[in-house]
């Protein structure tokens, strides 16, 4: 178990999503950042469905109720064990009692926590990713208690593993043509490749805004599917950006698609930051 | 069956899935059409290496396993199965009986939809009753209902600032569509009742009782049956027609 003394600013548990549900309109769901939770499932020696819990901006505060092995990747939260700086991308052996703080990110938006054989919240529709109307809750609470695996394990700490979030400084998207993209006009085309665009402070699980305008002459489109990474053209002239909790269906243009690695990099920038588009 | 054929596009949406497009019409016969292609690759020989296929008006989105390595080959395996005359036993639609409550204390914009429209309450009822909506698709939140086939005279645009609480359950006109919301969620359409049927229930394995193809037809009910219905099992009282 896991005792939440602080939840944090936003956080929920998440695994790699709920794939087989789209057809009952329920979102995919997931880490917004996969390339960090699979490292840390993996420095633990677990699959890299188990889940995890995703921080946003600002860590928690846990108590450890039973022995366990965790890992912590993603952004920097200046994680402590039982007041003392630990390392991320690695495993570090917690006893029952132990206490982990986590603080304000300092690089990138999102850390995760992983813990031996994953977090055990309920399963529904074979994901255990938390999403309004379809877990019980959609994050977790200050007094939460969590289940994670009680077997006896074997506490261990190893080498810190090779692996970080992508510098600030990488600012460009690979992203493929929407469905829609061949309706925008040439200038439009070369504007999307060589404008940067920044990432608006209502930016959330469901989706990025961005806060330039961007001129906009194509009708809605039928109401159709869209996916995490979905770049939309709203009526009013912005970009949106779908991210994991994203509706499975829209009504904009969708004028283009990021790449997957693409979402795992932006999910790790912070609000008001750069953006560019390479369009592939 | 009768098998319309259309001329579909093909276009790699993302790493492993393609999006099939359909002529951009909303009808009755694109969906039938769509939804026998969807049947037809979930029991081909590609099924193995795909994780779902997912349909909206006139788009399926087929999402395989595994990074596609050579889109055009997929493209001519999906027309392959498009052209087959794969004789699947077709799922029978069912109609669907949904009790809906128009009394004051659910249906919160009904009296102005009636002022507006020129309609009676009565009328509204009516002909909101009427006829037997399709069901398209799933989408907008879980369980939520794309229903063809609204009286025209019952259009009413969605409202310029949404409710920030609608009620699960609430029956609603947007534009030239109807719906009931399954959850209470933030939300733009106009409010004409109440329904006590569960749309979406998390914690079972067919989450959605009707599926794309179905019929729904409303009928009346009043409050006192509203709160008994609602009290009683989920769904206990939905009857069906094949």
């Amino acid at each position: 178990m896991i005792q939440v003394i602080k939840p944090g600013l936003y956080t929920s548990v998440q695994d790699l999503g709920r794939f087989k549900s789209l057809h009952y309109g329920v979102p995919v769901s997931g880490c917004m950042d996969q390339t960090s939770a699979r490292i840390a499932n993996a420095i633990l020696n677990n699959t890299s469905d188990c889940a995890v819990l995703e921080m946003t901006l600002k860590g928690g505060h846990f108590r450890f109720k039973v022995s366990t092995n965790l890992c912590i990747t993603g952004a920097d939260m200046s994680p402590r064990l039982n007041n003392s700086p630990v390392k991320m991308y690695t495993t570090i052996p917690v006893h029952a009692g132990d206490e982990l703080i986590l603080h304000r990110a300092i690089q990138g938006s999102r850390s995760y926590l992983a813990v031996s054989k994953g977090i055990q919240t309920p399963k529904i529709l074979n994901s255990r990713s938390m999403y309004q109307g379809v877990t019980e809750s959609f994050r977790i609470s200050k007094g939460d208690e969590l289940a994670i695996d009680e077997s006896p394990i074997k506490l261990k700490s190893n080498a810190v593993v090779k692996g970080r979030i992508e510098s600030p400084e990488k600012i460009f998207l690979k992203a493929f043509k929407g469905p829609e993209f061949n309706q925008l006009k040439t200038h439009q085309i070369e504007t999307l490749g060589s404008m940067s665009f920044t990432i608006s402070k209502e930016s959330n699980r469901m989706a990025f805004p961005l806060e330039e305008n961007f001129s906009n002459q194509l009708d809605p489109i039928i109401t159709s599917l869209v996916l995490p990474g979905t770049v939309q053209l709203t009526p009013g002239g912005k970009l949106i950006i779908l991210m994991r909790d994203c509706q499975i269906t829209g009504g904009y243009p969708r004028i283009l698609q990021l790449t997957k690695v693409a979402i795992n990099t932006l999910a790790q920038k912070q609000l008001k930051d750069k953006i560019r588009f390479t369009i592939i | 069956m009768k098998s319309e054929r259309y001329a579909l596009k093909y276009h790699q949406f993302n790493e492993n899935s393609i999006l099939v497009e359909w002529p951009k019409e909303i009808s009755q016969d694109i969906l039938e059409d769509l939804t026998h292609f969807k049947s037809k690759i979930e029991k081909s020989e590609s099924s193995p290496y795909i994780d779902q296929a997912v349909s909206a008006y006139q788009s399926l989105l087929v999402q395989y396993k595994a990074t596609i390595m050579c889109f055009e080959q997929y493209v001519i395996q999906l027309q392959s199965i498009y052209s087959r005359e794969t004789p699947i036993k077709k799922r029978k639609n069912r109609n669907w009986k949904i009790p809906v409550c128009y009394d004051a204390h659910f249906a919160l914009d009904l009296a102005e939809l009636c002022e507006k429209l020129k309609l009676s309450k009565e009328e509204v009822i009516q002909r909101h009753c009427m006829p037997r909506y399709t069901l398209f698709f799933i989408g907008f939140l879980p369980g939520f209902l794309y229903l063809g086939g609204l009286d025209k005279q019952l259009a009413f645009p969605r409202k310029l600032i949404p409710r920030p609480h609608v009620s699960a359950g609430a029956v609603c006109i947007g534009g030239l569509q109807t719906g009931i919301y399954p959850m209470d969620s933030p939300g733009g359409w106009t409010i004409i009742g109440n329904s006590p049927v569960q749309l979406f229930k998390s914690n079972h394995k067919k989450p959605c009782f009707a599926e794309p193809g179905d019929t729904l037809q409303f009928y009346p009910i009043d409050a006192h049956k509203h709160a008994e219905l609602a009290a009683s099992e989920p769904n206990a009282f939905l009857t069906q027609q094949i």
